[in-house]
């Protein structure tokens, strides 16, 4: 009965298998082979057949390369930043939305608004919030706070036009998280946090021994779609800070775009795309060992 | 007891609101900006609504630079990488779902391997084969590659849902006679509302707001979607943000209008795919 049912269903199978596998191979799996085998030679767009074998040349010349170092750091620091806060702010705000309070299917529609708000928009948006001249950042820092009696010229600045790119990955992020972590709130039995809250568990003690165990699925979760988010970084930073000044302020992925397409290096910029994958495969491989492993408890 | 949860209450609307004044500061900046005249862009302190305020930057932004044009190109590669998302992995997930074949959990990690890869890193290689199929400056280009950079995480999703709907109704279909094809067409889809509904969100505004691979695979104005346009047009006219706000406003009614049609879903939907606490 079984082995005759599974061969009948081949056939289906390939019908509905089809059309995705082959979008599959020739726009996903053939580029990535292919962009391997471009980040071997010192490639030629033009004329192909004139490409030079190189091996791991274009590897060796990123990581000895300041510009391609620096440009790991600023990766790192947004992501480590990035998704600390938007972790904490958006789990805070998820257990206050969590209440039966009135008004908030509002509150989380507010909330979301700047996720469905696209990258181009809220980059160019924090770009002109941050004007060194006449910029409301700065406005508010000098007129308000009295933070400072001087305009700040963030952009030209080659730490601090990573602030902007920072903050508009959070305010445009943390909506997402909240919604998430109310999905993994939903799922608790209010009758388990009830029953703790009689046996005496304060807020903090059930939050710390029921709430957070309990969400270990989604913080798993977040973790690894945030990270992974926010080593690919790149519209932000192509936009606001263009890599300015002096190819101190790149991501990873924005350097792999000049090396591409504004020197036309091929080989670089594919080497540099498969030293971040091979970065990103080392981490979520790492991340769920060291995530999973408690589980057993 | 009583006053304690009252005090809660309290604390709690405070805070949020608080979080709410922050959010919404940059989005009020944007909208109160599209309606400034460009001699007040830089003046402050800022004002909560321009005096005089102006419709000219949004009437500027429709008449000048082929604005209408860009939406419109937005507007068919939106449309389609949509239809066509939900369409392929509606199908891959069904057969991964419900079908019996060899290789078939291997086929589907093969499949995930879509969600690890970033889509920018792969704009090198696509850019190389996209010239070679002629889909270059081709607007085919962008849709065939925003609906396979979509396919993995949204077969995923829709894999759970198909999952879960009961053995009993796949039998009764069969005994009537039906083909995996009446099946899926007529008792999962349907039964799978809220599931489609956050693939429709997922891959609308995926396509809608993409800017690396838009970039790189056009090259001619003609055929340029909104983000790519809005993002030449500042870096083009560097301070006049009026416009690039009133623009950017436009470019963003399609997605407001397609979040609130389906909210209701997006929310029951992240709950009843895939992300179970």
């Amino acid at each position: 009965m079984h082995t005759r049912r599974s061969r009948n269903q081949v056939i289906p199978a390939i019908i509905f298998l089809l059309p995705g596998f082959a979008l599959f191979f020739v726009f996903f799996l053939g580029p990535l082979l292919y962009s391997l085998r471009i980040s071997f030679y010192h490639w030629n767009f033009a004329h192909v057949d004139r490409s030079v074998f190189v091996g791991f040349q274009n590897y060796i010349d990123q990581l000895k390369d300041p510009i391609f170092l620096r440009a790991v750091i600023n990766t790192a620091v947004y992501t480590v930043i990035t998704v600390f806060v938007k972790m904490v702010l958006g789990f805070a705000v998820a257990i206050l939305l969590n209440q039966k309070l009135r008004g908030r299917t509002f509150l989380r529609v507010a909330y979301y608004l700047p996720v469905i708000t696209s990258w181009v928009i809220v980059s160019l948006l924090f770009t002109y919030m941050f004007s060194g001249q006449g910029g409301l950042v700065n406005y508010f820092l000098t007129n308000v706070l009295h933070a400072t009696n001087k305009n700040i010229m963030w952009l030209a600045d080659p730490v601090l036009a990573l602030v902007p790119v920072v903050l508009v990955d959070i305010w445009k992020g943390v909506g997402w998280t909240v919604i998430i972590f109310l999905a993994g709130l939903q799922t608790i039995p209010t009758e388990l946090i009830e029953a703790a809250a009689v046996d005496g568990a304060n807020n903090w003690q059930r939050l710390i021994k029921i709430v957070l165990p309990m969400m270990r699925g989604t913080l798993v979760f977040l973790l690894v779609v945030l990270i992974l988010g926010g080593l690919n970084a790149y519209v932000p930073f192509q936009l606001i800070t263009h890599g300015d000044p002096m190819d101190q302020t790149h991501s990873i992925l924005t350097l792999m775009y000049r090396a591409t397409f504004e020197r036309m290096d091929f080989g670089s910029g594919a080497a540099i795309s498969y030293l971040l994958t091979l970065f990103v495969f080392l981490l979520s491989f790492l991340q769920l060992k060291l995530l999973r492993k408690p589980a057993g408890d | 007891m009583k006053r304690s949860q009252l005090q809660k209450n309290i604390l709690s609307y405070v805070l949020l609101l608080l979080g709410l004044f922050i959010v919404a500061i940059p989005l009020w900046y944007m909208v109160s900006t599209a309606f400034k005249p460009q001699t007040m862009i830089f003046e402050l302190p800022p004002q909560i609504w321009p005096n005089p305020s102006t419709l000219n930057n949004f009437i500027k932004a429709l008449t000048t630079d082929n604005f209408g044009l860009y939406f419109w190109n937005s507007t068919k590669v939106a449309v389609t990488a949509t239809l066509l998302t939900v369409a392929v992995s509606s199908m891959l997930a069904f057969a991964f779902a419900r079908l019996n074949f060899r290789f078939k959990e291997q086929l589907f990690y093969l499949l995930l391997l879509g969600m690890m890869v970033p889509p920018v890193m792969l704009i090198i290689p696509q850019f190389v084969i996209s010239h070679w199929l002629k889909l270059y400056n081709n607007l085919w280009g962008l849709i065939l590659v925003y609906v396979t950079m979509n396919i993995s995480m949204q077969t995923f999703l829709l894999r759970g849902v198909f999952e879960d709907i009961p053995k009993d109704l796949e039998e009764a279909a069969m005994i009537d006679g039906g083909s995996p094809w009446t099946f899926f067409t007529r008792i999962v889809l349907p039964l799978s509302g809220p599931g489609l509904a956050v693939v429709v969100i997922n891959s609308f505004l995926y396509s809608w707001e993409e800017y690396a691979w838009a970039n790189v695979n056009i090259g001619d104005s003609a055929s340029r979607t909104l983000p790519i346009a809005i993002a030449f047009f500042q870096s083009a006219h560097l301070t006049q943000w009026g416009q690039v706000f009133a623009a950017s406003l436009i470019a963003l009614v399609p997605v407001v209008i397609i979040f609130i049609v389906f909210q209701r879903y997006f929310i029951q939907g992240i709950s009843t795919t895939g992300i179970k606490g």
